[in-house]
């Protein structure tokens, strides 16, 4: 057994992993409150990092200095994926609250189908190559070389945004009323919640985590186009269904797991097959444990 | 006997919601299911009915002309065509079809027309159409429901909304009807019509009732038998008149402080 | 038009410039290094979201107003934009009118003989347009099924159609099999699959039901693109025939109207068994189903045969569809069977109307025509079925033709014996 090939498979997977984690968080949360699978979601992902892209793009013929462009580029780029997020709950989404989920089910594919060939007609088709902006540092030796800078920066971003994230969940104002409402949207009004506001919070912080992924993932990987939200946010949910749908931390467990798995697969198996594994797994998750790892179980009502 | 629950229990997770209830029914019988809310009733209903696989315990069916047979843990629809009709606490229409039609899914499980039949409709299939809408119009007549029979179900008055359910429960033909229920949300006038609905499927359709039921006049009136539920477990049972003047009842409805 | 209206979409509209500004406005290329700035997009921007914004609040008060479905009356006042709304009540009009004898004998007449007509009236280009068109008409009646009358989600309906279509492909490549072989073949294969896609996805609720067939589409594309001995790969596979009649001799414009008058006599026996199916016994049983599956469950409906039915009646247009494709492209590969090909054909059917046949028949002709006649659209295609899937559940979630239920009538007086 070849140790290093071992670990660079894990790592990459850790790697991948994180991302899916960054965006599952957003339809974790989303699902929780709304019970929306939001197609759109890895929509916002693209936008994010294309948005980052454009921005930097254009900063870098001021000759800026790098670390400049880098904070300006992103700052931009998550401030516009959250008021996308926003705007497509608020156009698509909320008109439909009270419709049959297939309903908003359709409207969230339609949505996603939208958003893509806007980036695709306002845009381009190509490839474009992502600037160079995570900053250049090397780990010490000790680490093998099996880890490189921009992964670990992936791993470090991720832990922070879960950890933030768990504690606004749990200690905060904003949190206990999200809580609320995802359990039960009426009796939460009635107690003086604003519904549609903390509705808006929940895509806003979902679109900027999005962002924030799809930012880190084109630097490492280096090029985006209009596509690459789409198997993305698909992955992104297996993974949130996988840890179960609804708990943060299930989220995050289920996205590294299926990370790792897809890398492990794709190095030990066959890597053209990649993109089936996901959905291998969604199927034996759902027909094993429909809960998901870390979620409870869900009655049916009736 | 035609329906014999023994020692039912059901479990979410580490809530015992059904705690090893036993409960029999005669042919010809009403009876009925009180308790608290949250006591456990609608649980004990979908267990009996395959909507959940209860976690120990024991359901058996005589219908009528047949042998006893156990049915815990069989699919709903299975269920449904063994005799068991049931409506539900809160209104299960399928909203946008016809009252009609409504009643029409209810003799589904009565038929046999498949998918090649409707194709070709040959001469049995067209008979069989024919004869579901026949039947299916005459329960409405019965439930007193005809004139809605064209509009969609989701316009009906609630209290017609209600009938409905019924009707299209006995459109399955059932020797054992549950209603979960059937009064909430009534005016006086329309339990009063409900009461004498039940009793009358009950005398002409030889179909026997467990009902759930808050309204306690109803239950009150209508009743040969009271099973009386809390926190999942049998409490007492007993006619009308034995439960209403059972102390450990009037403690679970009024609370701890209040002696009998 | 009030002042406050206006009010409302101009700050809308600024709302817009200001989110569109760095996709629509600014265009990086960063091969080149070049910077484009597109500022007349503002302009656009602007503009468009400014009126959208207004026929957008107006039409949402509207539906609101009359409470969703009583939209099939026909109001007919305003003369104001909105044109999904009064398209959609000119069709139930349209609707009534044909429902009298004595408009719809000469109207189906009429029909009969544009359908007949029109490969010879029209140009090849034209033919081989409507030949495409019609394929989706049927993938549209089959997919209705599915999502139309059982409720469930299918978006990995393309794959039943891509099985069709490589049945006919590989039998051809390794065995020679000709086009009135292989179309049984290719429907009977797409049943076996829509059966298999079934088994697991038994149990799940919508949304999963959803993701999961839509992993099931991308699977069978991506075995297809790499089994390259066995399909040819990205490549895919060229040179299959086209349809045969006897072996006799047909010119390019005789084998394209005779692949055109196939599909018709196709399309019209699908309409034919859609429309029994959907007045039968199981055909009620699967739309109960679909509008609440513990209900139906509790009267004595097997979900399990129930979902099964759907998805082989469902799959099988999709399998012929396929077959017919092969045959008028002489060419397949995996890259025409993306997840997006299955939500265009959702798209068909909710544009029509779920549930509805005519609904059905009219979206996906409409979707598919369209597009091909204004060439200037079609880059803009993708944009608008989104666009569309959105507006259409948004003001008009019963489609422009939306499935009626049937009425029946029963002799009354007959009754009477039986009232107690």
């Amino acid at each position: 057994m070849n140790f290093e090939y071992f670990f660079r498979l894990f790592f990459s997977g850790l790697t991948r992993g994180s991302i899916y984690a960054l965006l599952a968080l957003g339809y974790t949360m989303v699902y929780g409150i709304i019970k929306l699978i939001n197609f759109a979601h890895g929509e916002i992902y693209m936008i994010g990092a294309f948005t980052a892209l454009i921005v930097a793009g254009a900063l870098s013929l001021t000759g800026m200095p790098a670390l400049a462009i880098l904070v300006l580029a992103s700052v931009v780029a998550l401030v516009y994926s959250s008021m996308y997020g926003y705007t497509v709950e608020k156009i698509a989404y909320k008109p439909l609250r009270q419709a049959p989920r297939l309903s908003a089910l359709i409207v969230a594919i339609g949505m996603s189908m939208f958003l893509q060939n806007y980036l695709l007609l306002a845009q381009t088709s190509n490839f474009l190559p992502f600037p160079d902006l995570l900053p250049e540092f090397s780990l010490p030796e000790s680490w093998g070389g099996m880890v490189n800078g921009p992964q670990f920066l992936i791993f470090v971003t991720t832990a922070i945004i879960m950890v933030a994230l768990t504690l606004l969940i749990k200690f905060t104002r904003m949190g206990k009323s999200m809580r609320a409402t995802s359990q039960d949207k009426v009796m939460a009004a009635l107690l003086g919640i604003n519904v549609n506001r903390i509705i808006s919070y929940t895509f806003i912080i979902g679109s900027f985590t999005a962002a924030l992924g799809g930012i880190l993932i084109s630097s490492y990987t280096g090029q985006i186009n209009y596509f690459i939200g789409f198997l993305a946010g698909i992955k992104a949910f297996v993974a949130a269904v996988l840890g179960g749908i609804g708990s943060i931390p299930g989220a995050v467990l289920g996205s590294i797991v299926l990370g790792m798995a897809e890398s492990f697969a794709a190095g030990y198996i066959s890597s053209v097959y990649e993109d089936v594994f996901a959905f291998v797994i969604l199927v034996l998750i759902l027909i094993f444990k429909p809960s998901g790892l870390l979620g409870k179980p869900e009655v049916q009502k009736v | 006997m035609i329906l014999d629950v023994t020692e039912l229990t059901m479990d979410f997770g580490g809530l015992r919601a059904v705690n090893a209830f036993s409960l029999q029914m005669d042919k010809g019988e009403i009876i009925a299911l009180i308790g608290p809310n949250g006591a456990g009733k609608t649980t004990l209903f979908n267990c009996v009915t395959g909507v959940y696989y209860p976690t120990a315990g024991e359901i058996r069916i005589q219908p009528p002309g047949n042998d006893a047979e156990s049915i815990k843990g069989l699919k709903p629809s299975t269920i449904a065509h063994k005799g068991l009709a049931r409506t539900f606490q809160n209104i299960r229409l399928f909203p946008n079809m016809t009252v009609l039609e409504n009643v029409m899914i209810g003799r589904h499980t009565r038929l046999k027309a498949g998918v090649l039949g409707a194709i070709l409709r040959d001469k049995r299939t067209r008979q069989e159409e024919e004869q579901i809408i026949h039947d299916s119009f005459r329960i409405l007549k019965k439930i007193g429901i005809e004139q809605w029979a064209n509009n969609q179900a989701k316009n009906l008055p609630y209290g017609a909304q209600r009938r409905l359910e019924i009707a299209r429960a006995m459109a399955t033909d059932p020797f054992i009807l549950l209603l979960d229920e059937p009064a909430a949300g009534m005016n006086p006038h329309e339990t009063k019509d409900l009461e004498e609905l039940i009793v009358r499927i009950r005398d002409t359709e030889e179909i026997s009732i467990f009902l759930i039921e808050h309204d306690m006049s109803l239950v009150m009136s209508l009743s040969e038998r009271i099973y009386v539920m809390d926190y999942g477990k049998l409490i007492a049972v007993g006619t009308p008149d034995e439960v209403k003047n059972d102390p450990e009842v009037i403690k679970a409805y009024l609370g701890e402080e209040v002696s009998a | 038009m009030k002042l406050e209206a206006v009010k409302r979409s101009a700050l809308l509209a600024m709302w817009f410039i200001l989110l569109t500004f760095p996709v629509m406005v600014v265009r990086v290329n960063t091969v080149t290094g070049v910077v484009q700035w597109r500022w007349s997009n503002l302009v656009l921007v602007g503009l468009g979201s400014f009126v959208i914004s207004l026929v957008w609040n107006w039409a949402l008060a509207r539906t609101a107003g009359r409470g969703g479905e009583a939209a099939e009356a026909g109001a007919t006042d305003e003369a104001t934009g909105g044109s999904g709304l009064r398209i959609g009540e000119r069709m139930s009009d349209l609707r009534t009118m044909l429902s009298e004898p004595r408009y719809r004998t000469p109207a189906y007449a009429l029909l009969a003989v544009v359908i007949v007509a029109f490969p010879f009236v029209m140009s090849l280009y034209q033919t081989n347009i409507m030949i495409s068109a019609l394929v989706y008409v049927m993938l549209a009646l089959g997919l209705n099924i599915v999502i139309g009358l059982g409720g469930m989600l299918h978006l990995g309906y393309i794959a039943f159609y891509l099985v069709g279509a490589y049945t006919y492909g590989i039998l051809n490549r390794f065995f020679g099999i000709g086009f009135w072989v292989a179309l049984p073949i290719g429907a009977a294969l797409s049943v076996v699959a829509g059966i298999l896609l079934a088994l697991p996805v038994l149990r799940l609720r919508g949304d999963y039901l959803a993701i999961v067939t839509l992993g099931f589409g991308e699977i069978a594309r991506i075995v297809m693109n790499n089994t390259t001995k066995f399909s040819g790969g990205p490549q895919g596979i060229g040179g299959i025939p086209r349809p045969t009649l006897f072996g006799l001799e047909m010119g390019l414009l005789g084998v394209t109207r005779y692949t055109y008058y196939i599909i018709v006599v196709v399309v019209i026996i699908t309409v034919f068994v859609v429309y029994r199916f959907e007045n039968s016994r199981i055909g009620r049983a699967l739309a109960a189903m679909g509008e609440d599956e513990i209900a139906a469950q509790a009267m004595g409906v097997d979900l399990t045969r129930m979902k099964l039915t759907a998805f082989a009646l469902g799959s099988v247009w999709a399998g012929i569809g396929g077959v017919i494709l092969a045959a008028r492209t002489t060419f397949i590969n995996p890259a025409s069977f993306t997840v997006w090909e299955s939500v265009i054909v959702l798209c068909c059917v909710v544009l029509g109307g779920m549930g509805s046949i005519p609904g059905a028949i009219v979206g996906a002709l409409a979707l598919i025509l369209v597009p091909e006649y204004l060439r200037a659209f079609s880059d803009y295609r993708m944009l608008m079925f989104g666009a569309v899937l959105v507006v259409m559940m948004v003001f008009r979630p019963g489609g422009l033709i939306p499935k009626r239920r049937r009425s029946y009538t029963v002799d009354v007086a007959h009754e009477e014996e039986v009232v107690s």
